[in-house]
């Protein structure tokens, strides 16, 4: 009677179909003030002053907090990968701490009103003059000052085997590319909020996060407490797709806010307050030159990166990251370099590193096929290494080949004519597209308490946090099969930082971490019950707790005390670079495309979709094909819509809602068929690899490689709107 | 948003009334438009009168064959309309085309042909918009301006007109009916919206005391095989890059009539006048209606961004005439 596998509807799907479910902005308390955020609209410089007494006459308005009058608050923990949470902060400025502005839309005020419609009709009330300084924001212009970025054990920034420019100056058949991609922001349902509430010095927080437990400590850190007295809940969190891991201003700020008036703030930013104050992904310059046999063997792979990151933060994206793995080229060539700009930090945003770095990789393999007049699937074929292409580590989990063949005979690849603007439907041309998936599988330490009662009923308790991805049913599943009990009898405790404490929702690692947490804790269960069975008697669980005369039995994986959950880390870390350095983990898959392009206006949509994904064992059939067809959108925005506009004379997104920045609508998504290989990991918890990311990678890629076979024209720089079609 | 006080009209002539005595009063019709510019602070209004219970909402037949369409006539109920999509489908076509299900089911007639433009520095109060502020500056001009008119622009303004419904309106010779306290008058639509000229801020011929009472459209038999084609970023729910209205009239391989608009490359619903004129005893071939597109696109003028708009208005007039003359107005 296994459940893991099986496509079970997700146990929260009726709370949030009915609404009864509450986000962070969604939460009641008695005597509740609003907050509305004031942007600069510079990119640096200093406030000479702030005009703020039309906003304070406003009728409503408690208080208009700026760096004139705000509460202390302690300055942003300096970054080390030692201290995972200070690795949190989205960036390092003190909100209302100073006078300095460093990005166009930093906040400068924050009005504090009886209602919402009253703190910001005030704040738009609000004026400041500037004396602004120079500002660096145009990032094609920034490009020559980009530098090396410095890796760390796990993302190394440069990466290099034998001499690849080298053999690709003596290569029979050399291609030297460039591609680029655009800013993106993450746009979920769920524009971030905040409910902060103090009691005393204690400090409780309703959050739209996705590291709940970073957030308790980065808070602590922030308003000089102990992170005891810290507590972040997120139970429902409407996506997040990275934009919800750092915590941003909107955060500190309703916190902050609460704190000056003493009363419980929600702060639930706009839909431009998230483009402004919340990081998006990176735009990113690369280049990628293969030098190849003239039977196709890449005797050269280079492939380096310019990215950005604001100077007040952000991390450098692994955007080479899956050209270490998968193409057996003789010599390689990768680095990453970065480029600091005064704009708002960059974030993680689904993928961040593979979703751009595929597309460039993959579309640089489809046009160095067309040149070898190879059939592009053929060329990776001869070029699938059985270790890692960089140092000959081991794959722990390779199945790219199989996704190929599965995916090639489902798609009916073999009825696609290989040269360019051969086929048409009518008035359409018609092209046929694949590219590679690729993303990493993580693990990271998750401490989980499964208590099994004598009523038969069982309790999964983990701070882990649900943003849609149906994390608590895969987990329940997991405990059902783990225990033997019907998954109806399993509850799962989740999205609270007074729980055992879990990763955050990042690289696609949260299932198998917490499933690591939840089998360890099962097995302990098993075993004490089965001591207990053999001293008191029974057969069921039931009946040896009732023997026993206990309520019920509780086991725990980790522990929670302070030096237990250092230590935890310290031990799961040095686990975590021993694995590393013996094995490669990844998800993968083959993405295929269908595209019909209008010759005459250049308008492109994608008629057929297919992705074929290697994720390990797949616990749950349904939120699975979900996560990765929902990658696939999100992939399909990027390839022919997503762009934020920053404008580069001022450094001001002018594209700063969901009318003007152009995610997909539903008439521009086909059918996607996903399928999945479902074959466990021998390395991960119950052999998950992750989903969901690995979904979004590939997928640009395979749509301009169906516009070239559509059209004979290759767009690099996305997003391939008609224009670049004409 | 700033504070307001609303009214809701139990009649055209209170109405008038109140916008006659008032300062800055503004109607509400489907408030798509406005309600959005009232959030940005762009629109200002002391007070919105709701016209929506007005009874400006049919759509009766003229005689002589023209109808005339009530200021308040859903944008969905338009396009559902027989009468309309009978005679003119390409109307019909234009306002499917434009927003979503839901803006469509609150935008009113009135209330479409006033919408302003989607120049993203219009929205952005932060930025110079001699539109928004007279005098300020434009940067849109060396900015993104991909969006932006190639057709009637002026150093001051080069923000084109987002309506997709007006277009199909100026391809018929629509005429606007308004009143105020002052009587009735009649606009042709070719004469309803204006150039931006130095007075970007200026936008139609309307005064500010006159309420859009009606659109009558006029007998045009050549509508009966029309249609509208409008290019985008996406395949719904996004505003014009090019559009075309078109109607056509062939016989014996000749054109016999022809009327064409363009949309999202005017900085007003575009009349293309020109080459209605080109095409006029054309034979019907693709090169004639190349020429006939190239005699409109001889004026446009474009900035490095929105230079593509040329060779897709080009393209988009040929195709749209082809499709005409082979699939007539089926849509
Ligand atoms: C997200 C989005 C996408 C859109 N996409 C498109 C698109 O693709 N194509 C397109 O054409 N349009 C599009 N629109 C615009 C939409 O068509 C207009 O908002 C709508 O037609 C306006 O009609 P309304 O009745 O809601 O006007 P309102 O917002 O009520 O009013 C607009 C203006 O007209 C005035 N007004 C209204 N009625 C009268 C009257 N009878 N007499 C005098 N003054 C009057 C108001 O005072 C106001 O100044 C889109 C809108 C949105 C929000
Ligand atoms: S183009 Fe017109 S609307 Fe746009 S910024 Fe310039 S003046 Fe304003």
């Amino acid at each position: 009677m296994t459940v893991i596998g099986r496509p079970l509807d997700r146990v929260d799907g009726r709370v949030k179909t009915t609404g009864a479910a509450r986000f962070a902005a969604e939460h009641p308390y008695p005597g509740l003030a609003h907050a509305a955020l004031v942007p600069a609209t510079i990119s640096r410089g200093r406030i000479t002053t702030l005009h703020t007494g039309e906003a304070s006459a406003v009728p409503g308005v408690i208080a208009v907090l700026t760096h004139l009058n705000a509460p202390e608050l302690k300055p942003a923990p300096k970054v080390t990968p030692l201290r995972l949470s200070s690795l949190v902060s989205g960036t390092s400025v003190g909100y209302l701490q100073t006078d300095e502005v460093h990005w166009d839309g930093q906040p400068i005020a924050v009005v504090v009103a009886e209602t919402s419609a009253a703190a910001r009709e005030a704040a738009a009330l609000v004026r400041a003059d500037y004396a602004p300084a120079p500002a660096m924001v145009d990032f094609a212009a920034a490009e020559a000052d980009a530098r090396p970025q410095r890796g760390n054990p796990l993302m190394p920034g440069e990466a290099k085997k034998g001499d690849a420019e080298a053999a690709l100056a003596a290569a029979p058949v050399a291609l030297d590319l460039r591609y680029t991609t655009p800013p993106h922001h993450h746009n979920a349902l769920e524009p971030h909020a905040t409910t902060a509430v103090w009691d005393g010095d204690r400090l409780t927080v309703h959050d739209a996060t996705q590291a709940i437990d970073w957030f308790r400590a980065h808070l602590a850190v922030r308003f000089g407490i102990p992170a005891a007295d810290v507590r972040v809940l997120a139970p429902f969190v409407g996506g997040g797709f990275g934009g919800k891991v750092s915590i941003w201003p909107g955060t500190i700020l309703a916190a902050l806010a609460a704190r000056a008036t003493g009363r419980p703030v929600r702060l639930a930013l706009t839909r431009e307050d998230v483009y402004r104050t919340v990081g998006g992904r990176t735009p990113s310059i690369q280049r990628v030159a293969l030098g190849a046999t003239r039977d196709g063997k890449l005797t050269a792979l280079v492939h380096t990166s310019v990215t950005r990151t604001g100077r007040v933060g952000g991390l450098p994206e692994q955007v080479t990251s899956q050209s270490r793995h998968l193409y057996d080229a003789e010599n390689i060539f990768l680095r990453q370099s970065i480029v600091p700009l005064d704009l708002l930090s960059n974030t993680s945003m689904r993928a961040p590193g593979e979703s751009i770095g595929t597309f460039a990789l993959e579309a640089a393999i489809d046009e160095l096929a067309c040149e070898l007049d190879l059939d592009p699937i053929e060329l990776r074929m001869r070029n699938e290494p059985a270790v890692n292409p960089m140092d000959g580590k081991k794959f722990a989990h390779r199945m790219l080949r199989e996704a190929y063949a599965v995916g090639a005979e489902r798609f009916g690849w073999h009825e696609r004519d290989p040269r360019p603007r051969s086929m048409r439907d009518g008035r359409w041309l018609v092209g046929m597209g694949v590219a590679s998936a690729y993303h990493p599988s993580w693990r990271f330490a998750a401490n989980v308490t499964v208590r099994l009662s004598a009523d038969g009923t069982v309790l999964v308790r983990c701070g882990f946090q649900e943003m849609g991805m149906g994390g608590a049913t895969a987990q329940a599943q997991i405990a059902a099969d783990a225990l033997g009990v019907p998954f109806e009898a399993v509850r799962v405790e989740y999205g609270d930082s007074a729980l055992p404490m879990s990763p955050n929702a990042g690289g696609s690692a949260q299932t198998a971490s917490v499933a690591g947490g939840v089998l360890e804790a099962c097995g302990r269960l098993k075993r004490s019950l089965a001591a207990m069975a053999r001293r008191t008697g029974g057969d069921t669980p039931e009946t040896i707790l009732r023997r026993a005369n206990l309520p019920y039995a509780e086991a725990a994986a980790g522990s929670d005390t302070r030096f237990g959950r250092i230590s935890g880390q310290v031990r799961f870390m040095a686990n975590l670079l021993r694995e590393q350095r013996r094995w490669v983990k990844a998800a993968s898959g083959a993405q295929f495309c269908e595209v019909r392009v209008d010759p005459d206006t250049g308008e492109v949509r994608v008629s057929r979709w297919l992705g074929v994904f290697d994720i390990g064992t797949v616990v749950n059939a349904k939120t699975a094909a979900s996560q990765l067809r929902g990658g696939i959108v999100m992939g399909l925005g990027m390839a022919l819509s997503e762009e934020t506009l920053v404008d580069p004379r001022t450094g001001r997104i002018m594209n700063a809602g969901l009318a003007e920045y152009h995610v997909p609508v539903h008439a521009d998504i086909p059918p996607i068929e996903v399928s999945f290989l479902d074959d466990p990991d021998p390395t991960m918890p119950l052999g998950i690899l992750g989903a969901g990311e690995v979904g979004i990678t590939g997928v640009a890629a395979a749509v301009a490689n169906a516009v070239h076979h559509a059209t004979g024209t290759r767009v690099r720089d996305l997003p391939i709107t008609l224009d670049k079609l004409l | 948003m700033r504070s307001f006080s609303y009214l809701s009209a139990p009649d055209v002539e209170t109405a008038l009334r109140v916008i006659a005595d008032g300062e800055g009063v503004k109607f509400l019709g489907g408030g798509t438009n406005l309600v959005d510019l009232m959030r940005e602070g762009i629109e200002r209004p002391a007070t919105v009168v709701d016209i929506t219970r007005l009874p400006l909402t049919g759509i009766e037949e003229l005689p002589g064959g023209g109808v005339r369409v009530g200021a308040l006539v859903r944008n969905s109920r338009l396009a559902a309309d027989l009468l309309i999509r009978t005679r003119y489908p390409v109307l019909a076509q234009a306002v499917l085309h434009g927003a979503s299900a839901q803006l469509r089911n609150m935008a009113t007639v009135g209330g479409n042909l006033l919408q302003r433009t989607r120049c993203l520095y219009f929205y952005d109060g932060a930025a110079a918009c001699n539109k928004r502020a007279p005098g300020s500056g434009c940067d849109a001009i060396g900015g993104f301006s991909r969006g932006g008119a190639i057709l009637g622009a002026s150093e001051h303004c080069v923000a084109a007109h987002p309506s997709d419904m007006a277009v199909a309106l100026a391809m018929l010779d629509a005429v606007v009916e308004v009143e105020s306290v002052r009587g009735v008058r009649r606009i042709p639509i070719a004469d309803f919206h204006r150039l931006p000229g130095d007075t970007p801020h200026i936008e139609t011929a309307l005064a500010a005391d006159e309420l859009i009472t009606a659109v009558e459209l006029p007998p045009v038999p050549v509508a009966a095989n029309s249609r509208y084609r409008k290019v985008r970023d996406r395949a719904s729910y996004a505003f014009a890059l090019v559009s075309v209205a078109a109607a056509l009239n062939v016989e014996d391989g000749v054109v016999t009539e022809a009327r064409l608009a363009l949309g999202g490359v005017g900085t007003k619903p575009w009349r293309a006048t020109e080459a209605e004129r080109a095409l006029l005893g054309a034979p019907a071939t693709e090169d004639a209606f190349r020429r006939a597109a190239e005699a409109e696109l001889a004026a446009a003028v474009a900035g490095p961004q929105n230079a593509f708009k040329i060779e897709l208005a080009r393209r988009t007039i040929v195709a749209t005439l082809r499709r005409l003359l082979t699939e007539g107005s089926a849509a």
